[in-house]
């Protein structure tokens, strides 16, 4: 079985993000940069599977700028077997990504895509949906843990009211919670090994997508600030605080 | 313009982030009609007529329907996009799970969270875990939206809107539900509470958030945590309130042991007022909290707890 992960290069989530002061948008000039933390969990998930012997070739793809390519080399670096970067220097929308990475998924003859469930960038959460959806297969978002048993894939999902597990037909496509797995650090050899592996380079022209934004950035700016408010003393204080000055018990 | 909300219902009740879908549905401007998707739905259909400001109702009642799987959500809210300019759904993890197909399979950019409707085609929402606010125009024919329910009102219940059956269309789908492991609790919704207090990783194990139990009794509180209480294992993933988790926004929020990660406070910040009780000053916490207490947890609940039941509570 092939599996294929797609993984984005986003602003390191230890970086606090800075917008800038025309409003245009966030900074990412001279930024550390880093793979989203969900993709990693679906990079490790991938590797798991590779191990376990149920994956035969692991893909990881990304959809960015050059230097999206040193994101690819991590997930080498982490076990999976070769890339495909599709570069573009622009900050494509989910829509687009989907459906380059459709046409990924079915030149390499994909059978189950796990992805991150969010970038946490632009924080949309629709890539992986959206990707389902254009190949229409079936989806276990937020997957918690995950297990494959002869032609069905069992996902339990993390959902708002606790846990709820689905079994899909494959091919299927599972996005990402945090709790999936661990994902392991890749070791120095595997870091040097890892610049051995091939990856294929390709544009969206080659595979023949639109990649037009359908939204357009009017302004971005700073969240409204909260004020720190004061410090009590004692908990005889907070509780007098809440009842009789703020009002909320 | 003719907008669709989706409504969020568990079969048996229609839930208020169905109400305040429609506020943010109705600052676009146009028609707004409600679709209740499930099985059984005899009753949420009623009561979604009765929500402020709906044209109609449409109840599609069918087996597959019964958790709102993706792909049988997908065909019947697309099926029903013909009518319609927009769509607009909660965030919650049932319409998260579908709605980013619905958008696929009209060809439009979804618009994810949105805090804000600043006119039929032009939204705000967070980016970078809340860190920033992007005001986003679209020019997609048809607009997908999920809404983050915290920052918009609930709309009121004095309409009497027409109601109407929809066959959905469902066909054969390629998932089927195997159960689920609910959190059970007598307290409060986490997202709709009036009183929310959670612990994080200063609470130093699962068995002392028993300590905020008592705490949480008197104030007919909500109880949650932050990623690294979760991470750790202390208590399910369901409590987790942040950019990952849930978003609250209730009246109180207390904070106890939580050092304030932007992530977490993305998820709460929007309550009206935030009490923080954590050792460490510098916690960052401190910086959004109206009320902060720097002291020791272990010794500052009881007391806590001690001085609520002296009050009267």
């Amino acid at each position: 079985m092939k599996v294929m992960v797609p993984v984005k290069r986003v602003l390191d989530y230890n970086v606090k993000a800075r917008v800038k002061s025309d409003q245009s948008g966030v900074d990412l000039s001279n930024v550390k940069m880093s793979m989203n933390p969900f993709d990693e969990i679906a990079v490790e998930e991938a590797v798991r599977l590779q191990e376990a012997g149920t994956a035969t070739e692991t893909i990881v793809v990304s959809v960015g700028p050059a230097k999206a390519q040193e994101t690819i080399r991590t997930a080498l670096a982490m076990g999976m077997d070769r890339g495909v970067h599709v570069q573009t220097d622009e900050d494509l929308e989910p829509l687009a990504a989907a459906k380059i990475l459709k046409e990924v998924a079915a030149s390499e003859g994909a059978e189950l895509i796990v992805m991150g469930k969010q970038a946490i960038d632009n924080d949309y959460g629709a890539t992986g949906g959206m990707l389902a959806a254009l190949l229409d297969w079936p989806i276990g978002s937020a997957a918690n843990s995950m297990s494959l048993d002869g032609g069905a894939l069992t996902v339990v999902k993390e959902v708002d009211g606790g846990l709820q597990t689905v079994k899909l037909q494959m091919p299927a496509l599972v996005t990402a919670d945090l709790r999936l797995n661990e994902p392991r650090y890749a070791s120095l050899p595997n870091i040097m090994k890892a610049k051995k592996k091939p990856i294929d380079a390709k544009s969206p022209a080659d595979l023949g997508v639109d990649t037009a934004p359908r939204l357009k950035t009017l302004k971005v700016t700073e969240p409204a600030a909260r004020e720190a408010g004061i410090k009590v003393e004692d908990a005889a204080q907070l509780v007098d605080k809440l009842k009789n000055e703020a009002g909320v018990i | 313009m003719a907008i669709l909300v989706v409504a969020e219902h568990d079969n048996a009740s229609l839930k208020d982030a169905t109400h305040k879908t429609v506020t943010a549905a109705g600052k676009m401007g146009g028609d707004v009609d409600i679709l209740v998707a499930g099985k059984g739905v005899k009753d949420v259909v009623a009561a979604a007529a009765k929500i402020d400001g709906v044209r109609a109702v449409i109840g599609v009642d069918h087996a597959s329907l019964e958790r709102q799987l993706a792909e049988a959500m997908e065909t019947v809210v697309t099926g029903l996009m013909g009518g319609y300019d927009a769509v607009l759904a909660p965030d919650t993890t049932t319409h998260k799970n579908y709605m980013p197909r619905v958008a696929a399979k009209l060809d439009v950019q979804q618009i994810s969270s949105v805090t804000a409707v600043e006119g039929a085609d032009t939204f705000v929402r967070p980016i970078y875990a809340g860190n920033a606010m992007a005001t986003v125009q679209s020019s997609d024919s048809k607009k997908v939206v999920t809404v983050r329910t915290t920052a918009f009102a609930a709309a009121g219940d004095g309409g009497s809107a027409s109601t109407s059956d929809a066959d959905g269309g469902i066909g054969t789908l390629k998932s089927e539900y195997v159960g689920e492991e609910l959190s059970k609790s007598d307290r409060p919704e986490l997202t709709a509470a009036k009183v929310v207090i959670s612990g994080g990783r200063g609470m130093g194990s699962g068995e002392n958030f028993k300590m905020l139990e008592g705490i949480a009794d008197k104030l007919g509180a909500a109880m949650g945590a932050s990623r690294a209480a979760v991470d750790a294992g202390f208590v399910p993933n369901d409590w987790q309130v942040g950019q990952t988790g849930k978003a609250v926004a209730p009246e109180l929020y207390i904070a106890v042991g939580i050092s304030g990660a932007i992530q977490h406070l993305a998820g709460m910040k929007d309550s009206k007022v935030i009490a923080a009780i954590n050792k460490d000053e510098d916690a960052p916490i401190f910086t959004v909290a109206d009320y902060g207490l720097v002291a020791d947890l272990f010794k500052a609940l009881p007391e806590f707890e001690a001085a609520l039941e002296k009050a009267g509570l």
